[in-house]
């Protein structure tokens, strides 16, 4: 539905660049996207060459969170919806994919095609289960949504356990993946080609979404979020645009839990648990809620916070025990700390700032201009 | 028939710890219309306080009453350090902050104690009493039915016959008027936080036990329970919590006894879905005209 829905003719596009409350663009909104990402493309190619293959493997990491948090940017940050429950969608579509694998493999198939396959599906299961979701949540308001969402978040891993047969309980399953083709050469980095794979769908993922986020759904997200009553009087079905919305950001959701299970090749409970949906919350709203531009810089944080503190840590001389407590639980203080911080001085988040400060260079600029 | 009637009581110890919960909820939303997603981090972290406490002293009852008090000052200490200072035009704002709350005390507490499950103590025996060869309560649950009585009924005199329970009441429904009155809104305000504060620390003594132990997540899941409860019996409703509380106890343990432990977390989301579609201000509200 997202997909399909979201490429909505250029000519419309282009007007809302106009209209828009960024200055005049050039050309359709669409052409400047694809742009965007086959630049983007190239330079992630270019950094697959000249890093090495960890980080490599981080760079691939912040391409699957961003998928999530770009999802749930479109949710919370266009839609005004509070969703705790985007870590529970990121386990279906990591499941989903772990299963899709697993079966593939059971049946003796290979083939570059089946991974995309599994993809598609986990996008697909996230999707579902996002429409059941998403129904619920258009009826409810502010703290009743997040308590519903925290409801779904905390009971989706405790199902897999339940479940064992199917999800292996707490093991969690493993996810077969193929090697990179033959035709890239016998001795490819596997990192490399990871990061391949994962910034190939988040950057469709992206392009689909800034789309839809400068479409005519894309405004109707902005216009229920920022008045439901004026929406409903300038014609917009609002709990259709609300469960729309939601129904997107899970499919960004599932496709980034997919993600990260290839990478990690595994998938478990533990991975998905109620800390990592707080955690997506965290990084969109640092990073600032109102763009796409806010959730890559979260989906950045989310990656390089963690082995800051390990740098941190290991400068520190602390007994094992101790270092060992301190750098599972010392990204987790200073995220929250951030977060609190944030919330009361900079509501923008990182994006905003950013923003804040081109948009004062330019006035300063202008101001000379006109001197 | 025996295992039903076991089955009902236990339900109703566990009801009772939730109703306690879902009361500190319900306080916070009356006195500053904000649901404090963070009050089971700050329960698990006066829990540990008490773990502390009885640690260095030995005696259970020191670490309980340093429980509540850490528990009143916590509170106090939330409002007048964070929540004070955010923007409360978007209900999304201190839900947020509450959660950034709840990622920095859990981590701290992982910092402090480390996340292996520490065993907490329990001040009567956990083993039930059995009345004509059936398995009735325990006397830890007796302790549980007293202690939350206790604090309804404080609190309902509290807010039903005293001048500060007046003036919180006046705070939170008018606070303008109320200033003009004389009345200090804000530390009403703050008053509020850490008496809810105080009731959530209580709960927490009371429920981790009979969880896995002390654990940084321990409250996780009863959070959501609770949250179900207050829900249920409707977020302004302090009898709609005691109501609540009591019939989420008896459907967890309901579906724990039958069904077995794994299914519970579904039922309570089912649950809160269900109350939530068909009466979404809760089952005690009256029913208030749409605003479109």
């Amino acid at each position: 539905m997202s997909a399909t829905r979201a490429v909505t003719p250029p000519d419309t596009k282009a007007r809302v660049g106009r209209t828009g409350p960024a200055e005049p663009r050039l050309g359709s909104t669409l052409l400047r996207h694809l742009g965007l990402a086959v630049v983007a493309a190239l330079l992630l190619v270019a950094a697959s060459y000249g890093l090495e293959p960890f980080r490599n493997f981080q760079l691939a990491t912040v391409a699957a969170y961003l998928c999530a948090t770009a999802g749930l940017t479109v949710l919370t940050g266009l839609n005004g919806q509070l969703s705790l429950g985007h870590g529970a969608l990121m386990a279906t579509g990591a499941y989903t994919v772990a299963l899709c694998q697993n079966a593939f493999a059971d049946a003796g198939m290979t083939g570059g095609w089946l991974l995309p396959v599994s993809l598609g599906a986990a996008v697909l299961a996230a999707l579902v289960v996002g429409a059941v979701v998403g129904v619920a949540a258009a009826r409810l308001r502010g703290p009743y949504l997040a308590g519903v969402t925290l409801a779904v978040a905390v009971v989706v891993p405790a199902l897999t356990v339940t479940f064992d047969g199917v999800f292996n309980g707490e093991q969690g399953l493993a996810v077969p993946v193929e090697p990179p083709p033959v035709a890239l050469g016998a001795y490819f980095p596997y990192e490399r080609w990871q990061l391949w794979v994962t910034a190939a769908a988040t950057l469709l993922a992206l392009l689909l979404l800034a789309n839809l986020v400068r479409s005519r759904y894309g405004r109707t997200f902005r216009a229920v979020r920022d008045d439901e009553v004026a929406a409903r009087l300038a014609g917009i079905h609002v709990a259709r645009t609300q469960v729309l919305a939601f129904v997107v950001s899970a499919a960004g959701a599932g496709l980034g839990g997919a993600l990260l299970a290839v990478l990690a090749q595994s998938v478990s409970p533990g991975a998905f648990s109620l800390t990592l949906s707080l955690f997506l919350l965290m990084a969109v709203v640092i990073g600032g809620l109102g763009s796409l531009a806010g959730a890559a810089w979260g989906a950045v944080l989310l990656v390089a916070l963690p082995d800051l503190t390990h740098a941190l840590t290991e400068q520190l001389t602390l007994s094992p025990a101790v270092a060992q407590r301190v750098e599972g639980n010392l990204p987790l203080a200073i995220f929250g700390l951030t977060l609190v911080v944030v919330m009361i001085a900079a509501p923008g988040g990182v994006q905003g700032l950013l923003s804040r400060l081109t948009r004062a260079v330019s006035a300063r600029r202008a101001g000379r201009r006109r001197s | 028939m025996d295992r039903f009637v076991f089955l009902t009581l236990d339900g109703l110890s566990r009801g009772a710890v939730l109703a306690a919960f879902a009361l500190a909820l319900v306080l916070i939303w009356r006195a500053a219309r904000i649901v404090n997603f963070a009050q089971g981090a700050m329960a698990v972290a006066t829990a540990y306080v008490a773990y502390s406490v009885s640690a260095a002293t030995g005696s259970y009852w020191l670490g309980f009453l340093a429980a509540l008090g850490a528990g009143l000052l916590l509170g106090a200490a939330v409002d007048l350090v964070v929540m004070r200072f955010v923007d409360h035009t978007s209900p999304l704002n201190p839900v947020i902050v509450a959660l950034g709350l709840v990622l920095l005390i859990q981590a701290v507490l992982g910092m402090a104690y480390g996340s292996e499950f520490l065993p907490a103590a329990t001040p009567f025996s956990r083993n039930p009493l059995t009345v004509g060869g059936v398995a009735v309560l325990s006397p830890y649950d007796l302790f549980v039915f007293a202690a939350v009585a206790v604090v309804v009924v404080g609190l309902a005199w509290t807010f039903t016959r005293t001048a500060v329970g007046l003036r919180m009441r006046a705070a939170a429904f008018a606070p303008e008027v109320s200033r003009l009155l004389g009345v200090n809104v804000g530390g009403m305000l703050t008053l509020g936080w850490a008496l809810a504060s105080g009731v959530g620390a209580l709960a927490g003594m009371l429920v981790i036990p009979t969880e896995l132990g002390l654990h940084p997540h321990a409250m996780d899941l009863v959070f959501v329970s609770a949250f179900t409860a207050a829900v249920v019996g409707g977020l302004d409703s302090p009898p709609g919590a005691v109501v609540g509380g009591l019939a989420v106890g008896l459907l967890l343990s309901y579906v724990s006894g039958y069904a077995g432990s794994d299914v519970t977390p579904l039922a309570v989301l089912v649950l809160l879905l269900a109350v939530l579609l068909v009466r979404p201000g809760g089952l005690f509200a009256p029913v208030a005209a749409r605003r479109v």
